[in-house]
């Protein structure tokens, strides 16, 4: 009651509510407004950039980078820019910047590799239709999203590869020796990341297994496998699995290369997975043991659905590691993006001191552009689950 | 998890054979049965395959080539080494310049991580936004990529060692020819072959000043448990950082002047055909340095944003509450534990950062890949013993840095009371 009384005063006090009294309401002075170096863009500058001396040292150094990384760039991408021509010779110039010509005669070969130009619609078809299967699936909400994923997983492959390589149906056959450029990237990728799902299932449940056999069988490839460089495995599948297999049964070096790609990003896969996995309650697997479900409908049923959900911003970043990974197949000789350009570089036509920064810029953005993308895709996506827990 | 066991349906004395491998346990030991059934399959076919495709190529297995003469010249070699020494000897060459590398990436990689790192949470927003394009742009361009940039398009158009006219003639001065490299300071050259630097060479007496360093490391540590008793047991604290710095590298100095300055530069010089004397760091180790620093550090960035992120609000809040300086605020008490959301994940990066060395093979740099998987693999063809014994190194490489770091990691965990 006390307390009741104390505040009474305060309430009464509110010149609105108070009582009419012979003297008229108080009432209070507008607000002056905010001092100008407070608001505005000078107060953004004073709060952001010159809070204090050190601050504002800071700032002119930063400035003073900027002055000294941007107008080079901006110079050297467009305006001392050699634009046309049909050899280095305008950019055998002294002074000039890049030599876009390059890039212009040598497009098509930087994206088909050397694919007969007469067949390059199928290319072009396989990338439609792997594109139509992808767009639904990043769409959150998409309906049927299962199906879209199991018919990417199991019909495109083979669509795919019928309609690049060729050998029937009317189609003529093209080896993969042909095949490169950004083309050939995203097959690495895209199957690496496609091929390491199974695996990675297999490896994390196996390492999660009661069974001491099966869980020491997937700890010891996991370990072993990101404990060395991807190209030792890459030069592994090169020049070893050759003697592996059987006399007059041999690999296609692409697809040599694939499969070690596949192993690689499996094992970091099952990481990922195994993550989600034990993020997954406790209650979760009992509910399912006490509705009477086998291991395998506990796990595919209950467990791995809200287990993979959980880490796709993760597989999202190992399919980034990957894009950028893929590059490295140049080593053993399979002409990817980035090896096409490393061996047009050596073009005695194209001779000029700016043309590999050129090359190597154009590569740069597409790998940028995919990679920036699909990071900026997963970090979207981590929002929007967590926001989804919140609730 | 899922380690529950139902209910034992067997009926009592049935032991019939369907209720029998209906059983867990049973069915447990079949799977694993077939597990290794499957992998001594595999791994038999393999074997037997690679005898016989051995055997019809003639070659020996085993690592008999490891004492043979290598008969070729590795670039940069730390250890004694010339075209005449053996397999085995160009395979430690590689190692060493493996583990030189990465060692130094490490480091110029963590100063560079945490520099950007503290970049990106600055309160300055210009400095921010610095941060944030590196971070964006080195970690989502490949790293291989931009070794080719380093060495092909940064490194190797540089300046030759003797200037040309525009005819490609060599530019001369009463019959000399006139030096083309950037000089930085004096004795600090850049050129296409590599940077030049001045040689320190060690004259008697600059032993006592290894001998000193080690006397001031020691007496820093001395002096550093001596101040925490003090501490403990007062409360009265110590500029030990101060004193261990002079200590450190003062003595040394003084030791180099009461010597009669035993150490002197050798600087490189022009000769007729080249640039003689000095140290030299070749283009290749540079632009596998760049590379490595540059790709990492921008992940080393994003961690020890993350981990500073991580330390509740509170704590910053706690420590103003007790009248903490932002030094203090940051050295005693975010820092310490921001360390432990950062070791872990700095250490994969430094894993990382050693296994993608390996890429110097692109860029032909000699390390341990480049060296044994590439050139004594094609020349002996010892695919497997090669092959097996590079992953290996690598293997005991990461092995030991994550023991170590997990020791590390223990030490510095929260130590609950």
């Amino acid at each position: 009651m006390q307390q009741r009384d104390r505040t009474t005063p305060a309430v009464q006090g509110v010149p609105v509510a108070g009582p009419a009294t012979s003297s008229a309401p108080h009432v209070p002075s507008p607000a002056l407004p905010p001092p100008r170096s407070e608001v505005g863009v000078m107060g953004w500058l004073k709060h952001n950039l010159f809070s204090s001396w050190q601050n504002a040292l800071l700032t002119v150094f930063g400035i003073w980078i900027i002055y000294k990384v941007v107008p080079p760039a901006i110079d050297w991408t467009i305006f001392s820019a050699v634009w046309s021509g049909n050899d280095a010779g305008p950019c055998r110039v002294e002074g000039v910047g890049a030599c876009w010509p390059f890039v212009q005669a040598k497009f098509a070969q930087f994206i088909y590799g050397r694919y007969p130009d007469a067949e390059r619609w199928r290319v072009n078809l396989t990338f439609a239709i792997a594109l139509s299967v992808l767009i639904p699936l990043i769409i959150p909400r998409f309906p049927g999203k299962r199906y879209i994923a199991l018919f990417g997983l199991l019909v495109v492959p083979v669509v795919g590869s019928t309609l690049l390589s060729g050998g029937t149906l009317g189609l003529q056959h093209v080896p993969t020796e042909l095949w490169g450029g950004l083309m050939v990237s995203l097959i690495v990728a895209s199957v690496g990341i496609a091929g390491s799902f199974p695996v990675g299932i297999v490896l994390a449940l196996g390492r999660r297994s009661r069974m001491p056999i099966a869980r020491w069988a997937s700890i010891l490839f996991i370990e072993f496998v990101r404990a060395v460089p991807l190209i030792t495995i890459l030069f592994m599948s090169s020049v070893m699995l050759p003697l592996f297999l059987p006399d007059g049964v041999s690999f296609d070096k692409l697809l040599r290369a694939l499969i070690a790609v596949m192993l690689f990003s499996g094992a970091y896969m099952a990481e990922t997975i195994r993550g989600g996995l034990q993020a997954i309650p406790r209650g979760q697997f009992e509910a399912a043991d006490a509705l009477g479900l086998g291991y395998a409908q506990k796990m595919g049923l209950i467990v791995l659905p809200q287990a993979l959900k959980l880490v796709i911003p993760g597989i999202c970043n190992s399919f980034v590691g990957l894009a950028k990974d893929t590059s490295l197949v140049l080593i053993i000789g399979i002409f990817d993006l980035l090896g096409i350009i490393q061996l047009n570089l050596t073009d005695a036509k194209w001779f000029a001191p700016n043309v590999p920064m050129t090359g190597y810029v154009f590569a740069a953005l597409i790998f940028w552009t995919i990679c920036f993308g699909i990071s900026r895709y997963s970090s979207w996506l981590e929002r929007r689950l967590a926001a989804g827990e919140q609730r | 998890m899922a380690t529950m066991s139902k209910p034992d349906r067997t009926p009592k004395g049935g032991n019939d054979f369907l209720s029998m491998i209906n059983r867990r346990e049973v069915r447990e030991v079949i799977y694993q049965i077939i597990i290794v059934v499957v992998l001594a399959a595999f791994f038999w076919m393999i074997v037997t395959n690679t005898i016989n495709n051995l055997q019809k190529q003639n070659i020996a297995s085993g690592f008999g080539f490891w004492d043979e003469i290598a008969g070729f010249d590795i670039s940069q070699t730390l250890i004694d080494y010339t075209a005449r020494s053996s397999y085995g000897r160009a395979f430690w060459v590689g190692l060493l310049n493996t583990v030189v590398v990465s060692a130094i990436g490490i480091v110029l990689a963590t100063l560079v991580g945490f520099t950007m790192g503290m970049a990106r949470l600055s309160s300055n927003w210009l400095i921010a936004r610095i941060g944030t394009v590196y971070v964006e742009i080195a970690r989502n361009v490949p790293l291989l990529l931009q070794l080719l940039v380093w060495y092909f398009a940064v490194l190797k158009p540089l300046p030759e060692v003797f200037r040309r006219d525009a005819a490609g003639n060599f530019v001369t001065v009463d019959g000399k020819r006139v030096s083309g490299s950037i000089e930085f300071f004096n004795g600090v050259l850049l050129n296409n072959r590599g940077l030049y630097m001045p040689r320190p060479e060690w004259k008697d007496g600059s032993l006592m000043m290894l001998w000193a360093l080690l006397a001031g490391i020691a007496a820093s540590i001395l002096i550093a448990i001596w101040a925490r008793r003090r501490q403990m047991a007062t409360g009265q604290r110590f500029p030990v950082f101060l004193t261990s710095l002079a200590l450190i590298v003062l003595l040394p100095i003084a030791t180099f002047f009461l010597m009669g300055r035993p150490v002197t530069l050798e600087y490189p010089v022009l000769g007729r055909f080249n640039l003689g004397g000095g140290l030299v760091v070749q283009p290749e180790f540079m632009a596998l340095l760049l590379g490595l620093v540059f790709y990492t550090g921008a992940y080393i960035a994003e961690i020890v944003r993350a981990g500073i992120q991580g330390v509740g609000k509170g704590q910053k809040e706690a420590a103003r509450a007790l009248g903490l300086s932002t030094g203090q605020m940051l050295r005693l008490v975010v820092i310490p534990q921001a360390m432990r959301i950062i070791i872990p994940p700095l250490t994969s990066q430094y894993l990382n950062l050693t296994k993608n060395s390996s890429l110097a093979v692109a860029i032909g740099y000699p390390d341990l890949v480049a060296v044994f998987a590439g050139t004594v693999l094609n020349q002996t063809g010892q695919a497997i013993e090669v092959i097996f014994i590079t992953m290996l190194v690598y293997l005991t490489l990461s092995l030991t840095t994550s023991l170590f770091m997990n020791w590390f990691n223990a030490r510095m965990a929260l130590v609950e009371r």
